[in-house]
Formats: C-alpha cells, sequence, structure tokens
C-alpha cells in the first residue's frame, strides 16, 4: 500500500480540528523558518488511508494467534463495556474519596480476588505492566533486606538461563548483580547449580513456573526453599499464570512477591500499545513496602486510599491503569471460582493436543505433557532440507495464520513456541496443526518454495537484516 | 566450522589470540554461526578495564541479543571500530574481525585449544 506521504496532492486539505479557541501567541525563538511539508490529503483519502492501514493488521479478531510466552487469547468484549462506563471511565483521579466509593470497593475486592489466585497477602495495583511489575518486586526484595541491614551483602538476583529477558534487565535496573543458573537436560532449574549460587550474597531468585519452554518444574518446593535457606527472597514472574489459575498458587509454591499480567491473563488485549497492568502481590511482611495508593475497606464500611507505612515510594501515579483492573475484576468474576481453573485446564488441553498431533512429525525439544506451551526444535529439519524455524513462520503467514514466537527460548535452537490458549476451537487446533504438517512435508519436497514465503501477505519476505543494520526511518520526498 | 589451531578459546564461545603482551579477543565461527546474522556491535572504549569472566561488550543479531565475555582481564588498549558499521563483518570472517586489543593482562580464564573447543561446539549443536 502507499505511504500517506505518496497520498494527495498539493493544495488539498480537510479542517477536521476545531477552531482554535484561546488567543494565538507568538514565540520568542524556535520559530519554524519554513513552513513543514506534511501530506496535503482530502478526508475521504485519509479514511481510506487508515482503513487501508486496518486491513492490514492481524489480531485475536481475525484468527489464531499461538505466539508462545505471549497468551494471546480471546477477551470477552463484555469487560470492555464494563470499563467504558462513565463510572469508571469518567473518574478523576483527584476526586474526592466519597465521590468514588464504587471504584475503591472495585479496587480492593480485585486485590482480594488476585491475592486468592496467587496466595498472596496484599496487592498493589501501581505497575503499569509486566517489566515494570518485577522491577518494583525487586525493589520490595531491596527495601527488605536493607531493613535487615542485609543491603550491602545481598546483591545478587539468580535468574534462570531459561528466563524471559526482562527478568536480569529488570534485576539490573534495581541496582542487582545477575547470576545465570543453567537449566538441567529436562528444561528445568538444576539443582546443583542452584545450590552452588545460592549464598551470603544472595538477594533473591526470579522464577516463572510453568517455566519459558512450557514445563510445570516439580522441584518448586524444593527450589524455593534453597533460596530461602541462603537468606534470599522468591520473586514469581507471572507470566505464564495462566496455565495454573486457580489450580495452584504461587503463595503455596514458597514465593514471596509476584507480578501479574492483567494484560494477558486476565482480559485484556495484549499487544498493541497498552495501556497495561503489572499488580504486584506480596506475602504479609513485605506488604508495608509496596508502592501506594491502596484502597482499603475502613471500620465503618466506606473506602479509601492508604499508602504503605515503609513504600518505596510511587511507581507510577495514583493506582495505576484502573481501566484494566476493572476487566480483570469483571473477568474473574464472569469466571468466577469454577471457570478460572477451568480455563487454565483448557489452556494445557489445547496446547497438548495441538503437541500430539504435532509430534508425528516435527522434533519436541522436551517430550512428554506439557503446560499451556510447547516448544519445537527444528534445528534437524533445518540441517536436512535447509528450512528453518523462520520459513516455517513465514509459511504460516501464507495460511492464515499468526506465527508462533522464533528463536525463543534461547536455550533451544531453530525454536517455535506455540501457546494456543483456552479460546480456541478444536476446529482452529486441527486447521492449524493440518496447516504445520503440511510445511512439514513442503520442506522435504519443495523447501525453495518455503524461502520465498510468504507470498499472499501484504509484504512478501522482508530482509530484516537490512532493515536493522540500515533502517529507513524517515520518508525522503523525490522533490 | 573452522577452529584455527594457533587460537585459544572460552566456553563462552570468544577466540583469543596472544602476541607478546597483546591478546587480541572475538567471537568464534560457531558463535557468530549460532546468532545468525548480526546487526549491532556494543564495544567499550579504549582505557576501560576488562576483568576475566566478565561482559565487557554485547552483539545484536537478528535473533537476540548477547553478552561477550572477556576470557582475560586487563584494558583496553584498541577497540575495531570498523565493526560499527560492518557488524556483518563477524559473520563473514570471525577470525578477522577482532573486538578489542587488550593489554596489562594480569590474569586470564581457562582456555581451551582448537581441538578441545571443536569437541565443546559439536556437542552443543548436537543436543539442545
Amino acid at each position: 500500500m502507499k505511504l500517506i506521504f505518496e497520498r494527495g496532492a498539493a493544495g488539498r486539505g480537510c479542517s477536521i480540528l476545531p477552531a482554535c479557541d484561546v488567543p494565538e501567541v507568538g514565540l520568542r525563538a524556535g520559530k519554524r523558518e519554513r513552513e513543514l511539508r506534511l501530506p496535503s490529503l482530502s478526508e475521504t483519502e485519509i479514511n481510506r488511508h487508515y482503513s487501508e492501514l486496518e486491513q492490514q493488521v492481524y489480531g485475536v479478531n481475525s484468527g489464531f494467534y499461538p505466539l508462545g510466552s505471549c497468551t494471546m487469547k480471546y477477551n470477552p468484549k463484555i469487560n470492555e463495556a464494563a470499563a467504558s462506563l462513565p463510572g469508571f471511565a469518567g473518574l478523576h483521579p483527584l476526586q474526592p474519596e466519597h465521590t468514588a466509593q464504587g471504584a475503591l470497593e472495585l479496587l480492593a475486592g480485585a486485590e482480594k480476588a488476585l491475592c486468592e489466585i496467587t496466595g498472596m497477602d496484599r496487592m498493589s495495583f501501581q505497575p503499569a505492566a509486566g517489566a515494570h511489575g518485577e522491577f518494583t518486586g525487586l525493589l520490595l526484595i531491596k527495601a527488605y533486606h536493607k531493613k535487615r541491614g542485609e543491603g550491602e551483602k545481598r546483591t545478587k538476583i539468580l535468574v534462570p538461563d531459561s528466563a524471559h529477558g526482562t527478568n536480569p534487565a529488570s534485576a539490573a535496573m534495581a541496582g542487582f548483580t545477575v547470576v545465570n543458573i543453567p537449566s538441567g537436560p529436562d528444561g528445568c532449574v538444576d539443582l546443583s547449580k542452584l545450590r552452588e549460587a545460592a549464598g551470603e550474597d544472595t538477594a533473591g531468585l526470579m522464577l516463572t513456573n510453568p517455566n519459558t519452554v512450557g514445563l510445570f518444574d516439580r522441584n518448586i518446593l524444593e527450589i524455593t526453599g534453597i533460596v530461602h535457606e541462603a537468606g534470599g527472597l522468591c520473586y514469581y514472574d507471572g507470566a505464564n499464570l495462566n496455565a495454573v489459575m486457580g489450580i495452584v498458587r504461587p503463595g503455596d509454591m514458597g514465593f514471596d512477591v509476584v507480578h501479574l499480567n492483567l494484560h494477558k491473563t486476565f482480559s485484556t488485549p495484549h499487544g498493541g500499545g497498552g495501556p497495561g497492568s503489572g499488580p504486584v502481590g506480596c506475602k504479609g511482611f513485605l506488604a508495608p513496602f509496596l508502592p501506594g495508593e491502596m484502597a482499603a475497606e475502613r471500620e465503618d464500611g466506606s473506602y479509601g486510599f492508604e499508602i504503605p507505612p515503609e513504600t518505596v515510594g510511587a511507581v507510577r501515579s495514583f493506582c495505576g491503569n484502573f481501566l484494566v483492573v476493572v476487566k480483570a475484576y469483571a473477568y474473574i468474576l464472569s469466571l468466577g471460582a469454577d471457570g478460572i481453573p477451568e480455563a487454565a485446564e483448557n489452556a494445557v488441553l489445547n496446547a497438548n493436543y495441538m503437541k500430539k498431533k504435532l509430534e508425528k512429525a516435527y522434533r519436541m525439544a522436551y517430550p512428554g505433557t506439557c503446560m499451556h506451551e510447547f516448544v519445537m526444535d527444528l534445528s534437524e529439519l533445518k540441517e536436512r532440507t535447509g528450512v528453518s524455524a523462520l520459513d516455517i513462520a513465514k509459511g504460516l503467514l501464507d495460511g492464515g495464520v499468526h506465527p508462533p514466537t522464533m528463536y525463543f527460548p534461547l536455550i533451544v535452537h531453530e525454536a517455535l513456541m506455540f501457546e494456543p490458549t483456552e479460546t480456541e476451537s478444536r476446529e482452529t487446533l486441527d486447521g492449524a496443526a493440518e496447516l504445520l504438517l503440511e510445511l512439514f512435508r513442503k520442506a522435504q519436497e519443495k523447501p525453495e518454495e518455503l524461502h520465498e514465503a510468504p507470498q499472499g501477505a501484504p509484504v512478501k519476505r522482508l530482509d530484516e537484516v537490512q532493515a536493522a543494520r540500515k533502517p529507513v526511518l524517515r520518508y525522503s520526498y523525490d522533490s | 566450522m573452522n577452529y584455527p589451531e594457533e587460537l585459544f578459546y572460552s566456553a563462552s564461545h570468544e577466540w583469543v589470540k596472544t602476541e607478546g603482551d597483546c591478546v587480541w579477543i572475538g567471537i568464534t565461527d560457531f558463535a557468530q554461526d549460532a546468532l545468525g546474522d548480526l546487526v549491532y556491535v556494543n564495544l567499550p572504549e579504549v582505557g576501560d578495564e576488562v576483568t576475566a569472566g566478565e561482559v565487557f561488550a554485547d552483539v545484536e543479531s537478528v535473533k537476540a541479543v548477547s553478552d561477550i565475555y572477556s576470557p582475560v582481564t586487563g584494558t583496553v588498549a584498541e577497540i575495531n571500530e570498523d565493526l560499527l558499521d560492518a557488524p556483518e563483518t563477524i559473520n563473514q570472517s570471525p577470525y578477522e574481525a577482532w573486538f578489542v586489543k587488550i593489554e596489562g593482562v594480569t590474569d586470564q580464564e581457562e582456555l581451551l585449544s582448537a581441538g578441545q573447543y571443536r569437541a565443546m561446539a559439536e556437542e552443543q549443536a548436537g543436543g539442545v
């Protein structure tokens, strides 16, 4: 399609902005010497431009989107309607508490429900997304050690090599040194390596369970025990909570701090620029450090905001992205205590159903049953046919399926990572599995066609290397 | 894969060339192949101290960003600025595309010979 700069013609235009209703004031300095060269389009052309852009977008509303580690599930539109209610959407964060009792009650209710799901005692909604939640959780760990007079000594955060890249990044940003813990051949934490690394300088461990290869680490109680014994705390990255919500609780696995991605697990679309919400929950002994403001019920039954006594400070304004919490609460209440674990069970069932079908052809990085996602290892296929994980991913585009996560986690070569989620039907899973098996056959018979894929997408194979090495970030007019 | 006999290697896939008091460091053929097309290199500055076993540079490929570890402790005497504009030379000729030249080496990791490194790399390539 054409870029907006390639549309329109000189002299065309439209007035879609209202007239200025405040006095114009001239700037003394920094005034532009020449008119800015902007495209001149009529309203019709503008509309067509954005409609065309919209048609090129592929989302969960368009079709299957099994992006591993991202939980791209369908988010019921009714929850958007709840968040759009004027009583929620029109709130001002500085309006008096007595005029926002319903919203405060909702925050308190959502906190209680999410604490029940995670096995935590308190939860702050300030963090705006996952990595922000990680950073906040690490600040709690830091404040805890400092208070005990061990802040200088406990400088290291242990992170398994299969972790999301945000874990080591957040730890470094919070001022910790990152120690990588290798995975064993089973894809889980190598206990002997963990024992070697844990010690007097350990501030904590960050772990995702189920982990990034879609496996539930069965040694979890031993893992958190080793860290606690060394005097460290355990941080649960809630990225994969979708697989276990309502089934098992991080708090019962021995974790002290968690973050959740409401914009993943609890009914806000993931990706697309947000807003997200990454609430941080903790056990009672860490609650005094949480960032405010926290909604709490008072003795007289009314609700108000509280700031925890030894807070690490605000990590965002007010109480974070409130409307995302509204959607999460609507989702939790509509699913209920039966629906939440059922969603997790179906997420796991769907992943195993698809894995089983694909096992006939593709090599799995870790055999056996998985949790909510699984990783295929295409290194053998690449060696034999020259068809890489990238080629298969591009081939999927021609079949109308969004590719899975590629080349992640790094511990698997030529990785393709699928997370079908609970909201896909059996027919969708069958269709995608059929397509993948067909691509596998094609890799043996006509590998060159896969190197050329996609053919039917809005753009063909992009030169990713050139785009990264010599990106063109600015439009240049010919004349 | 090519692993020149005259070089030494680290378990984290760097090569080391020693000449008198100077040490050159780069990444191996195996490393560049595993990373894929490199698009960006971040180097230390001349005069920076590097420590054996610690990160001194990072590279970005179309697949991932990876840290590069120094097999020696010493001072950066020179950096290969050509790599900044042409990271692809690491893919094309990994043993000519040195990252840094280190002087005043006071410590070094236990390094592998070409044969030992080849055995390790082949084992890693075979399994997960």
